[in-house]
């Protein structure tokens, strides 16, 4: 529930498959609004998880002491770790009008069947390509939520950083240098999203 | 400062400052994660206690029954089947007068199994003679913990605090922890009185005839009649050396002149409190009232807050199967003992993980108002309200 008094409240939901850090992702972004002094709260879908099932995690970044404890049902954002959840599961389910997609994917916007059909903001992002060569792994989290940093603004990149800096701090240094270049890169490509989205406007 | 915290880190985090020197536990979804941060603590060293994995909740119990008899600062933790495995014990912990603390993460009962949150397994433990406390958010489970061993040390009776399963124990949110030296300062080192000593032998538990069992049960009524006065008195205190209130025994919403008010206990009292801001806002005098005790029943002070409402909703997370929700039971018995007919209804929801959104408790609101509060019965399911066009429900 919103309350009308607060200028800034946003729920964002993550949609991945057990094993690629949805709800470490979540908590990430949480953290990270937290260190921006912002009130947050972040939780996974109640159940339990399965490796390659699909899985859902869920952010709210507030300026107010955030009460509710409910799922999120309408929300203003959600990130795709994974494309082909787009073909079996309703992720995008409950996404407000001009809601923020943003996808891992190598693809275009215009690549999918569901961009014709709403109103929604689509942001690719090749994470996974990018998640291999900075992380040796293809894991997309922090380069997802450098774009969201980037095309949202409801997330600082520097408190992205931090919060990575502190969460990952056991991983050890090279762990966390090489998810800080992710999260950078992946606001690189968010802000060019925002040009171009600039230039479509003007021209 | 502020952290932001998972529930049952939260949770762990201020049982490690009480100092217990006994864990033990058998791990079950959703109470799990606390037992882990705790035995991780034991392991890394930062909690001198003795941390022992059980062979069942059951042995669980069993162990920190025998703990605070050896004169140990105990704790326990479990949920649903695991606390219904440990009824015998938890009865006979009360019934020894032992000042164990617990935490129930809230969890529906089987059958049919599920893992999700309701209030049944806390419910069904109401007579057993413990202290309840149901929390609404992690900052109150933490606190609450710190509370509980003063109650429960005070009084010598047990204290379960109740939190919601994944709405609180798998939720990240801001949690301020108090400092080990602040935590000292309120809970003093405690020394069971009863402590068994082979110097100066004596029984605890034994057998009791005809003729004086009834004076024992009697003797737990009235510790916890008192233990009202004793809460009450050590949360004012809480909130002077760290700065934070939850209302004592009950907690109280916009009040000021309600017609109607939703009573309820644990996590979705922040959704109806932002109901209860959005119908003020639209002119409708509506309040809410959280219980937070419910054993010790507050009766004396539930009739205080709700002599002058016309309507009352109790909202409950769980019932008793053949005659109904078990709050809104009990509140009404209250109000009839001082006379009040202010009709009382009963909501059962959120059973088994059923979210209780913010627009079905609004619809309860409106529905019960309009039915003069006096139909008994369920809480209309959740549909998620797409707001997409109606031909487009489900993308993908």
């Amino acid at each position: 529930m919103t309350n009308k008094k607060q200028q800034h409240f946003h729920e964002i939901r993550f949609h991945g498959r057990g094993g690629q850090g949805a709800v470490s992702a979540a908590a990430l972004l949480a953290l990270a609004a937290f260190e921006d002094g912002s009130e947050s709260q972040a939780f996974p879908k109640f159940g339990s998880e399965r490796r390659g099932a699909p899985v859902e995690a869920y952010v709210r970044i507030s300026d107010t002491v955030i009460r509710v404890h409910n799922q999120v049902y309408k929300p203003d954002a959600i990130i795709i770790q994974d494309a082909t959840l787009l073909h079996s599961q309703a992720v995008l389910q409950g996404l407000k009008n001009d809601g923020l997609i943003v996808l891992n994917s190598e693809k275009q916007a215009n690549d999918f069947e569901q961009r014709s059909i709403d109103n929604f903001r689509w942001v690719c992002i090749p994470a996974s390509r990018i998640g291999q060569k900075l992380l040796g792994r293809p894991l997309p989290n922090t380069v997802l939520l450098g774009a969201l940093s980037a095309c949202s603004g409801w997330v600082s990149c520097m408190a992205l950083e931090l919060a990575v800096a502190n969460h990952l701090a056991s991983k050890g240094e090279a762990i966390v240098k090489a998810n800080i270049d992710a999260i950078r890169e992946g606001y690189r490509l968010g802000t060019m999203v925002n040009d171009s989205e600039k230039d479509k406007v003007v021209s | 400062m502020r952290k932001l915290l998972e529930g049952s880190r939260a949770v762990a985090e201020a049982v490690r400052l009480c100092r217990p020197q006994v864990v033990a536990a058998y791990p079950i979804t959703p109470q799990t994660h606390i037992i882990e941060h705790l035995a991780q603590h034991v392991a890394d060293g930062e909690l001198e206690a003795e941390f022992i994995n059980a062979e069942s909740e059951f042995g669980a119990a069993s162990i920190v029954l025998g703990s605070v008899i050896g004169g140990a600062r105990a704790f326990t933790a479990t949920a649903s089947q695991g606390l219904l495995l440990m009824t015998e014990v938890l009865y006979n912990i009360a019934g020894m007068r032992l000042p164990v603390v617990m935490v129930c993460a809230n969890r529906a009962v089987g059958a049919p199994i599920n893992i999700f949150s309701d209030h049944q397994d806390s419910m069904a433990l109401r007579d057993a003679g413990w202290i309840q406390l149901y929390v609404e958010s992690n900052q109150e489970a933490a606190d609450s913990m710190i509370l509980a061993y003063r109650i429960a040390e005070a009084c010598e009776l047990p204290v379960m605090v109740c939190m919601d399963g994944f709405f609180l124990t798998h939720t990240f949110e801001p949690v301020a922890l108090p400092t080990q030296d602040a935590v000292d300062d309120y809970l003093p080192t405690y020394h069971f009185a009863r402590t068994l000593n082979p110097t100066q032998p004596m029984t605890l538990g034994g057998g009791s005839e005809p003729d004086n069992y009834q004076e024992f049960r009697k003797a737990q009524f009235d510790a916890m009649e008192s233990a009202q006065t004793v809460i009450e008195a050590f949360e004012a205190e809480f909130h002077e050396q760290f700065g934070r209130s939850y209302g004592g025994l009950v907690q109280g919403y916009r009040l000021e002149g309600a017609t109607t008010v939703l009573l309820g206990m644990g996590s979705m009292m922040g959704a109806v409190r932002d109901i209860v801001d959005k119908l003020r806002d639209q002119g409708q005098a509506v309040g809410a009232l959280r219980l937070r005790c419910f054993r010790p029943f507050p009766k004396d002070t539930l009739i205080e807050y709700l002599k002058t409402a016309q309507h009352i909703i109790v909202l409950e997370k769980a019932f008793s199967i053949g005659a109904g929700g078990i709050i809104a039971t009990e509140l009404r018995a209250a109000l009839h003992l001082v006379g009040i007919t202010t009709p009382v209804k009963s909501v059962i929801g959120g059973l088994g993980g059923r979210d209780l959104t913010p627009e079905v408790i609004e619809t309860i609101f409106q529905e019960s108002t309009a039915d003069g509060c006096i139909n008994d019965g369920f809480a209309p399911e959740h549909i998620p309200q797409d707001e997409f066009d109606s031909g487009q429900k489900r993308h993908g």
